[in-house]
C-alpha cells in the first residue's frame, strides 16, 4: 500500500527554512585541516556512531595511538593508503541556523586546480595556518586564489595556538603580516581567528586561553556571516536553459523559457531584450512549477513567459534593454590551466559559458601570474598544469558576458579538450570586446 | 498564489531545489538519450518530483529505468506504479532474473542481488544506448560518494575512475562523452538525508508505506533487523518477533534491514532522524559492510 504523508505541525519545517553557506577550506598538509573539519562535524553532531567506529577501528589496525579524524574525510582507498587527500570532497553539517556545505580541498601545491574547483562555488574561504610556522607560500597562494575566484569572505584561522602558549604576539604578528599582504588582493571581508582545532579552542566554544581575543569563534562567524547581499540583484541576467513546449491539448500554446536566474530580479511587466538577437519584449509572467511568482532572483530556477512570440532558444539570454551584456567574441580572461599538456597560442578548445557552447582559439597569452609573489611573467609563451595567466581568446559564438568581478555566473567559463572531452581550463572574464 | 520575497533570500531547501532543477534541465538539453534510474526509494521519488517541476507542464523528456532485483518490496512497486501513472512517464524494467537467464549476469548463489544489479543495469544502459543516467545518490551517504562529481563519467565498461574525475566548476557541467561511454548524473549530490525528509514533508510527496512505522515480523541477524519473508526465515538460535519498525532505505529484501520506530508520519520521522546516531546505510544496508571500500569498489564496477 502506498501512502501519502499526513500534514503535521510546522516545527519540522524550521530546518528546511534555514540559510545555506558554502565554504572552501585550504591549508597545507600538516596545518590540521582534517582535524578542524573533524571537530566541526563532531561538535555539530554530524558524525554518526558507525562512522566514528569505522575510523577508530581503522586507526587501531594501522597501529596509530590516536583516532585519526582525517580518515573520516579521506574517502578513497588510495587516499587512505597514502595518507593524503587527493581530490575535492564535499561534506555537510548543520546547526540550528544554517546548513553548511564544505568543499574540502587538498592543500598540495600540485592541486591548485582542486582549490579553484572548490572555491568556484564558495561564499567563504577558510585558510588555515600553523601558528608556529606563520604565513607560508601556501597560505599566500590560497589567499590569492580565493581573491581571484572572488570568494567574498575570508577567514584566516591561526591554528595550533596551544603550541605557541596562546601568545597574543604571535597572533598579532601573523594578523599584521597577512593584512599587509591582503592589501594587494581583493578581499572585501577578512576575519582572523586564533584556534586550536585539536583542543577545540575558539572553534565552537570561546577559549579561556585567549582572553586578549574579543572576536567571534569560528562557528559563530560561520553561522552569522552575511552572504545574502553578495549576489548581484541589480543587473538582470537570465540565460535560457531549456524551452518548454508541452505539445499537449491542455497546454497547446504554452511556451516557457526555463533557466536559473544569474543576476537581478525578474518581474511581470518588465521590459526585456532577448540576446543576441536584440528582440524586445515584456515579461508576461514568471512561474515556479505550477505557481506564478511575483519576482525571480538568483539562484531561483524558474520559467519565464514573454508577451510576444519572439524566437528564443537555449543559449540566449534575457536582460533589460538598457542594462544588457554586450555580445563579444574577443574575450580577455584569467585562466587556470588544469591539465598536463600546456596551453599554447593558436590552440583550439571547446568553451562553455552559461548555457552557450562554442569553440575558442587562444590568440595570446599575455602573462603568467606567480600566485606566490603576484609577479606577472610576461615572457611566458604557455601555461602549464596548475598555472594561472591572462589570456586572450577568440570565440566562434558571441558570449553574453560580464566581468567576473561583477557576476560570477555570467563572468565564468570552462574550456574543454575536444579530443578527450576533459575539462582543462577555468576562465574568469576581465572583459569582452 | 504569489509569493513576495522582501529580502531576496532563498531558504537552503529552496536553493537545493533550484540547483537540482538546473541540473535536470541541463542534462535534458545537452544529452541525446538520458534516463532516470529509479529504485522506488525516497531519493528516487524526490528526483521524480524535481524532474516533474523542471519540465512542467510538459511530460518528463526521458524514461525511467528500474532494475528489478526480483526481491523488491511489494509496497515499493505499488508506489512506483502510482507515480508512473500520475506523471504519464515511460518506464523500462530491467530484471536481474532476465539478465541471469540471458547470461549477462552469473548467479553463483553467493553474490547479493544488489551486486548483481550492476550487470543488469549496465546491460540495460548499453542495449538502450543511454548517454546519461540520473541517480539519486547523495554525497552525505558515504565517504566515497563525498568525492563524486554531479556529472560522474563512466567509461565504455561503465566504470568510475575517481582519479580521472573532471574538475567541476561553478554550475558549468561538462557532459562530453565518447561513443559507448555514459555519464551518471546526481542532482541530489548536495542534499542530506534530513533535507530529503524535509522536502518530502513540505511537498507532501507520496512514498512507499514501509518508510513509516508499522508492525512487522522480524528477526535480528548480524545486528540488523530483517523482515521475515520467503527468503528470510529464522535460523538456529534466532527467533521471529513482531515489532514496530520502519525502513530508512529500500532495496533488496535480503539485504535491507529495518529499524525500530514509532514514527508514523513525516514529522515524526524528521524528529527521529534529527537525533539518529547511526547513518542510514550503517544501520540497514548489509552490502556496505563487506569492507571499508565496499561502496567505492562497487561504484568502480558501475554501481550507481
Amino acid at each position: 500500500m502506498a501512502s501519502t504523508p499526513q500534514t503535521t505541525d510546522s516545527h519540522t519545517t524550521a530546518q528546511g527554512e534555514m540559510d545555506l553557506l558554502r565554504f572552501a577550506t585550504a591549508g597545507s598538509v600538516d596545518d590540521g585541516k582534517s582535524t578542524l573539519i573533524g571537530r566541526l562535524l563532531l561538535d555539530s553532531k554530524s558524525i554518526f556512531e558507525d562512522q566514528l567506529e569505522a575510523v577508530e577501528s581503522t586507526s587501531q589496525s594501522k597501529g596509530y595511538d590516536y583516532t585519526d579524524l582525517a580518515l573520516l574525510t579521506d574517502g578513497l582507498r588510495s587516499e587512505r593508503e597514502q595518507g593524503i587527500t587527493i581530490d575535492v570532497a564535499y561534506r555537510y553539517f548543520a546547526t540550528p541556523t544554517r546548513k553548511f556545505i564544505i568543499a574540502d580541498t587538498p592543500g598540495h601545491i600540485q592541486y591548485t586546480r582542486n582549490m579553484v574547483t572548490g572555491a568556484s562555488t564558495a561564499d567563504l574561504g577558510l585558510v588555515l595556518v600553523d601558528a608556529r610556522q606563520g604565513l607560508t607560500e601556501q597560505s599566500r597562494r590560497h589567499a590569492v586564489l580565493l581573491s581571484l575566484l572572488r570568494v567574498p569572505h575570508l577567514v584566516l584561522a591561526i591554528n595550533k595556538m596551544d603550541l605557541v602558549d596562546w601568545s597574543e604576539e604571535v597572533y598579532e604578528k601573523i594578523h599584521k603580516e597577512f593584512t599587509q599582504f591582503a592589501t594587494k588582493l581583493n578581499i572585501p571581508d577578512l576575519e582572523v581567528i586564533p584556534i586550536s582545532a585539536l583542543q577545540g579552542d575558539n572553534v565552537v566554544n570561546r577559549s579561556e586561553n585567549t582572553p586578549w581575543y574579543s572576536g567571534p569563534t569560528l562557528m559563530h562567524h560561520l553561522e552569522h556571516v552575511h552572504v545574502a547581499s553578495d549576489r548581484d540583484l541589480v543587473d538582470t541576467r537570465f540565460p535560457v536553459q531549456y524551452v518548454i513546449r508541452p505539445k499537449s491539448d491542455q497546454y497547446h500554446d504554452f511556451r516557457g523559457y526555463a533557466g536559473q536566474v544569474a543576476g537581478g530580479v525578474l518581474k511581470k511587466g518588465d521590459d526585456v531584450v532577448v540576446l543576441p538577437s536584440g528582440m524586445p519584449s515584456k515579461i508576461a509572467k514568471v512561474e515556479l512549477f505550477d505557481t506564478e511568482v511575483a519576482e525571480a532572483f538568483p539562484p531561483m530556477s524558474v520559467t519565464v513567459h514573454l508577451e510576444d512570440d519572439v524566437d528564443v532558444s537555449r543559449g540566449d539570454m534575457i536582460a533589460r534593454p538598457k542594462n544588457a551584456p554586450k555580445p563579444s567574441q574577443d574575450i580577455d580572461a584569467m585562466i587556470c590551466w588544469m591539465t598536463n599538456e600546456p596551453l599554447r597560442p593558436r590552440q583550439k578548445l571547446a568553451i562553455k559559458h552559461t548555457t552557450r557552447t562554442g569553440r575558442a582559439m587562444v590568440k595570446d597569452i599575455q602573462y603568467r601570474l606567480d600566485v606566490n609573489t603576484l609577479h606577472r611573467d610576461q615572457d611566458t609563451k604557455e601555461l602549464g598544469l596548475n598555472e594561472i595567466g591572462r589570456v586572450q581568446l577568440r570565440t566562434t559564438v558571441p558570449l553574453l558576458c560580464d566581468p567576473y568581478s561583477k557576476n560570477r555566473t555570467t563572468g565564468s567559463f570552462i574550456l574543454i579538450d575536444e579530443a578527450t572531452g576533459v575539462t582543462v581550463g577555468a576562465g574568469m572574464i576581465n572583459s569582452g570586446s | 498564489m504569489t509569493n513576495t520575497h522582501v529580502d531576496y533570500r532563498l531558504s537552503q531547501l529552496d536553493q537545493l531545489e533550484a540547483e537540482s532543477i538546473h541540473i535536470f534541465r541541463e542534462v535534458a538539453a545537452e544529452f541525446e538519450k538520458p534516463v532516470l534510474m529509479f529504485s522506488g526509494g525516497k531519493d528516487s521519488i524526490v528526483m521524480l518530483r524535481l524532474a516533474e517541476k523542471a519540465f512542467f507542464p510538459a511530460k518528463l523528456p526521458f524514461p525511467l529505468l528500474q532494475v528489478d532485483t526480483g526481491l523488491d518490496f511489494a509496497e515499493v512497486l505499488e508506489t512506483r506504479d502510482s507515480w508512473v501513472e500520475r506523471l504519464g512517464a515511460r518506464i523500462i524494467v530491467a530484471s536481474v532474473e532476465d539478465a541471469i537467464a540471458a547470461g549477462h549476469v552469473v548467479d553463483d548463489g553467493k553474490t547479493s542481488r544488489n551486486r548483481q544489479q550492476i550487470g543488469a543495469l549496465l546491460n540495460a544502459i548499453e542495449e538502450n544506448g543511454f548517454t546519461a543516467a540520473f541517480g539519486g545518490g547523495r554525497r552525505d551517504e558515504e565517504k566515497a560518494r563525498a568525492k563524486e562529481r554531479v556529472y560522474s563519467h563512466r567509461d565504455d565498461f561503465g566504470q568510475w575512475d575517481p582519479k580521472m574525475q573532471r574538475p567541476e566548476l561553478w554550475s558549468l557541467y561538462n557532459g562530453r562523452i565518447h561513443a559507448g561511454e555514459h555519464m551518471r548524473i546526481f542532482p541530489l549530490s548536495n542534499w542530506t538525508e534530513l533535507d530529503i525528509w524535509h522536502y518530502i514533508h513540505r511537498e507532501q510527496i507520496e512514498i512507499p508505506s514501509i518508510y513509516f512505522a508499522h508492525e512487522r515480523e522480524v528477526v535480528e541477524r548480524d545486528g540488523m533487523l530483517l523482515s521475515i519473508g520467503p527468503e528470510i526465515q529464522p535460523k538456529g538460535g534466532e527467533t521471529a518477533e513482531t515489532k514496530m519498525v520502519r525502513f530508512r532505505t529500500v532495496g533488496d529484501r535480503t539485504q535491507t534491514g529495518c529499524v525500530e520506530s514509532v514514527a508514523t508520519d513525516t514529522a515524526a520521522i524528521i524528529d527521529e532522524i534529527a537525533i539518529a546516531r547511526v547513518t542510514e546505510r550503517g544501520a540497514t544496508r548489509g552490502d556496505d559492510r563487506f569492507s571499508e571500500a565496499a561502496m567505492e569498489d562497487r561504484k568502480k564496477e558501475g554501481y550507481f
